[in-house]
């Protein structure tokens, strides 16, 4: 017997053409311009152009690519624009394994970008060493950098990839403006030993 | 003259005599053994020799056998002939308080790196290599990881629960 | 290193000037009059497709010397399969050349069946066959349009990365996953293919020639690819095959050398196929000789499928050997029959051995030969598993290649000579 459907169950607002419409944030409309405050459009912005760091190291690097070809286009979310350079990217993609050699790597990588940065760590052993319970393999990236979403998998299917980078556009939205000066954010920072 | 096992070893044991042990034929692929300093001599005999002719390292590989005392690594030579397209594997055994054996890279140039991770994995003392030093490993790692005294895992990991994989 | 952007408190003190701050850093000897510039072609860059590093030193634009480094995903595979038990094992080597999964799959399968001694029939080798070859389409498919992206030319790895997720489709069908298949068991298949993946590979079958001449007339007699290509990264055949090389890399170089020719494993002797060998081993002929394996792939996979159509009686439904002592059996049977009840708890459990003995196996992989050398001492898991891996071999000889060129021609040759760096590192 089928199982009972669980997901997609509620109408979405759609216009005549069954296009999904975002909601504005709320603020003042006048005649040719529109007032709100920043934290309701700096995160709107933020997230739909992120330029991501693909950091492929395995498997999960080949998933990527299927995910950036056309037919799982992650360009439709406003990451087409890949940066191989630290220093010009927001969101730094983990993908793959990442062995105890390549952690100072990492870490480098990370050190290098500019706040507001966020990681994804893609896949089962970006996440938490996955199959590969070895001397040589970092248990997840987490012991290096911190990590704002986990997608799991071996190697995640794109839709999971894209699922991902959505669930990153979500914090990225809801972030409040200082979230960087809190003192909260500088203690996880001090765990990690990042300054 | 198509090149039959009972021609190599014939020519082999015409050349080195009884110093070459261990003779077998497991799965189709002949299988002899050498004195650990003759690798060199055996290896450029049938390199040079016309109707031998082994000028393919296919593969250079260590096993470690803790229970042979006296001879507990075995370096594992896989030679390839492509003309005649036969098989060919040598073994040599070493000590592992000692275990210093001739390099095969004046030979052939593949050994090189492979020679570095027998290294890496076992400790085998390549004499003569160019560049002996970790090849996959960290560089700092000081112990020979795929020797069976040392265990899979990573042994400082704090998170992981031994009750659940059995061992609590 | 400090990042502190944002901390602009009021009162905070102004950036030190004082230059006894620099004595930290100290040069290396002899570095103010040397000539050449030390650049880190990293482990982390666009053109080193996978993480393998270069050091090297250059004059100008010319390489002077390459250093290579690897290691950086180094998964300890050898020493993971001194653990686990054999169907365990072939999750592992899924993850060696990932782009071409069921090859190390059914290589593995092949090491174990010789070890036990288990002799397949014949539409479970025309099955293999046929995964095989598709593999090796997308192994192929990969590395061509990926030198063509190295050399400026972006569209036409996206025409055939389409292609790659149809090959997709079809590994879903047969086995249910799309990148790290863990294909087929010891003897043979899980399941018979399921008629969609039949549908799915005539579909591929009669759209993949058109894409792949798409690709070859935006690169093949494209002028700037060729001048790219041609005459850069080049190795003679004697230097080749003393570096160990095999595969593309060696057959670009002249030496007609494939294993599943010499040592025909899985019914290979059946098909009728050609080796496509270049001249200078440059990387405008190991791009052609990749182009054109994928063709004699193609005709490989046509044949084989025609040969299965044409079998008929019981042949022509089998899909595994009968092997219960290593072949786990159905789940519908293990619910009703005692025997296989039994089959399936003694294989799980880890109560059945192999064999004691030694075996060495070749198969042709997207590379070149991908040995795999099992020694067993009758226990559960293997004494000794080495996978002879082929990049692992031939990225020795990149030092010597790039020795010379350009620093453009540099990274057309890491990608044309396809280093896979799962494979590489093992």
């Amino acid at each position: 017997m089928a199982r009972p459907v669980r997901f997609n169950l509620h109408e979405k607002s759609t216009n005549d053409w069954g296009i999904n419409q975002a909601s504005m944030p709320e603020g003042h409309m006048g005649d040719g311009f529109f007032a709100t405050s920043f934290d309701k459009v700096v995160g709107l912005a933020r997230k739909n152009s992120i330029w991501p760091l693909p950091f492929a190291t395995s498997c999960c690097g080949i998933e990527f690519m299927a995910t950036m070809a056309s037919t799982y286009d992650l360009g439709r979310f406003g990451a087409e624009r890949l940066g191989f350079t630290p220093r010009q990217c927001d969101l730094l993609m983990v993908m793959g394994t990442i062995a105890k050699k390549m952690g100072p790597v990492v870490r480098q990588v990370y050190l290098q970008m500019a706040e507001p940065r966020w990681v994804i760590a893609v896949g089962a052993c970006a996440s938490s060493g996955g199959i590969f319970d070895s001397y040589s393999v970092l248990q997840g990236i987490d012991q290096v950098v911190p990590v704002d979403v986990y997608v799991p998998g071996c190697p995640p299917r794109p839709e999971a990839i894209i699922d991902g980078v959505l669930r990153i556009q979500d914090l990225i939205h809801n972030e409040p403006l200082r979230r960087r000066n809190e003192e909260s954010y500088k203690a996880l920072m001090e765990s990690y030993g990042i300054e | 003259m198509t090149l039959t096992s009972d021609i190599v070893r014939e020519k082999l044991t015409e050349k080195f005599g009884d110093s070459l042990t261990e003779w077998a034929q497991p799965h189709g692929i002949l299988t002899f053994c050498v004195p650990r300093d003759m690798n060199l001599k055996v290896l450029s005999f049938l390199y040079d020799d016309e109707s031998l002719a082994f000028r393919f390292l296919t593969d250079l590989t260590a096993v470690h056998y803790p229970d042979r005392a006296g001879e507990e690594l075995c370096v594992v030579y896989h030679l390839h002939n492509l003309v005649a397209n036969r098989r060919l594997r040598m073994k040599l055994y070493a000590p592992v308080t000692q275990p210093d054996v001739y390099t095969a890279t004046r030979i052939f140039s593949s050994a090189n790196w492979m020679e570095r991770e027998t290294y890496d994995f076992y400790g085998v003392h390549f004499i003569g290599h160019p560049n002996l030093k970790r090849v996959l490993n960290v560089d700092e790692m000081d112990y020979f990881p795929l020797r069976k005294e040392f265990p899979l895992e990573d042994q400082t990991r704090i998170d992981k629960d031994d009750e659940m994989f059995g061992r609590g | 290193m400090r990042c502190s952007a944002g901390d602009k408190t009021p009162g905070a003190s102004p950036p030190n000037h004082d230059m006894s701050e620099t004595n930290h850093i100290k040069l290396p000897e002899g570095s103010i009059g040397r000539t050449t510039t030390t650049l880190n072609l990293g482990p982390t860059h666009p053109a080193t497709h996978g993480v393998f590093q270069n050091i090297l030193e250059l004059d100008g634009e010319r390489i002077v010397k390459a250093e290579a480094t690897v290691g950086y995903i180094h998964r300890a595979f050898e020493k993971i399969a001194e653990r686990r038990p054999l169907y365990q094992i072939t999750t592992l080597t899924d993850r060696l050349n990932y782009c071409s999964a069921p090859i190390n799959n059914m290589g593995w399968h092949l090491t174990c069946e010789k070890l036990l001694r288990i002799h397949t029939p014949k539409r479970v080798d025309y099955l293999r066959v046929i995964v095989m070859e598709l593999a090796r389409i997308t192994d192929h498919l990969i590395c061509t349009s990926i030198v063509g992206v190295d050399a400026g030319a972006f569209t036409g790895f996206l025409y055939v990365m389409q292609f790659r997720e149809l090959v997709y489709e079809i590994y879903e069908e047969i086995c249910g996953a799309r990148l790290t298949t863990n294909m087929g068991r010891i003897g043979g298949f899980e399941r018979d293919f399921p008629p969609a993946a039949w549908e799915k590979l005539e579909r591929f079958l009669k759209e993949y020639p058109k894409a792949q001449k798409e690709l070859e007339t935006l690169l093949v007699r494209n002028r700037i690819f060729y001048e790219r290509t041609r005459g850069s990264g080049a190795i003679s055949a004697e230097r080749a095959l003393n570096y160990g090389f095999t595969g593309p890399n060696l057959r670009a170089a002249g030496v007609d050398y494939d294993v599943r020719v010499h040592e025909p494993y899985c019914s290979y002797g059946d098909f009728d196929f050609r080796i496509p060998v270049g001249t200078t081993g440059d990387n405008y002929d190991r791009f052609m000789v990749r182009t054109e394996e994928i063709w004699q792939s193609l005709s490989i996979i046509e044949q084989a499928y025609r040969k299965i159509q044409d079998m008929n009686g019981p042949d022509a439904s089998v899909y595994h050997a009968e092997v219960p002592e290593y072949y786990l059996p159905q789940k519908s049977e293990v619910y009703t029959k005692m025997e296989a009840l039994i089959w399936h708890f003694k294989i799980v459990m880890g109560e059945v051995d192999i064999p004691a003995g030694e075996v060495y196996l070749a198969v042709e992989g997207g590379n070149g030969e991908l040995g795999f050398y099992l020694i067993s001492d009758g226990g559960r898991s293997p004494y000794r598993l080495h996978f002879r891996r082929p990049c692992f071999i031939y990225y020795q000889a990149y030092e010597e290649i790039v020795q010379g060129s350009m620093l453009s021609d540099a990274v057309i040759t890491m990608s044309s000579l396809n280093l896979i760096a799962g494979e590489m590192d093992a």
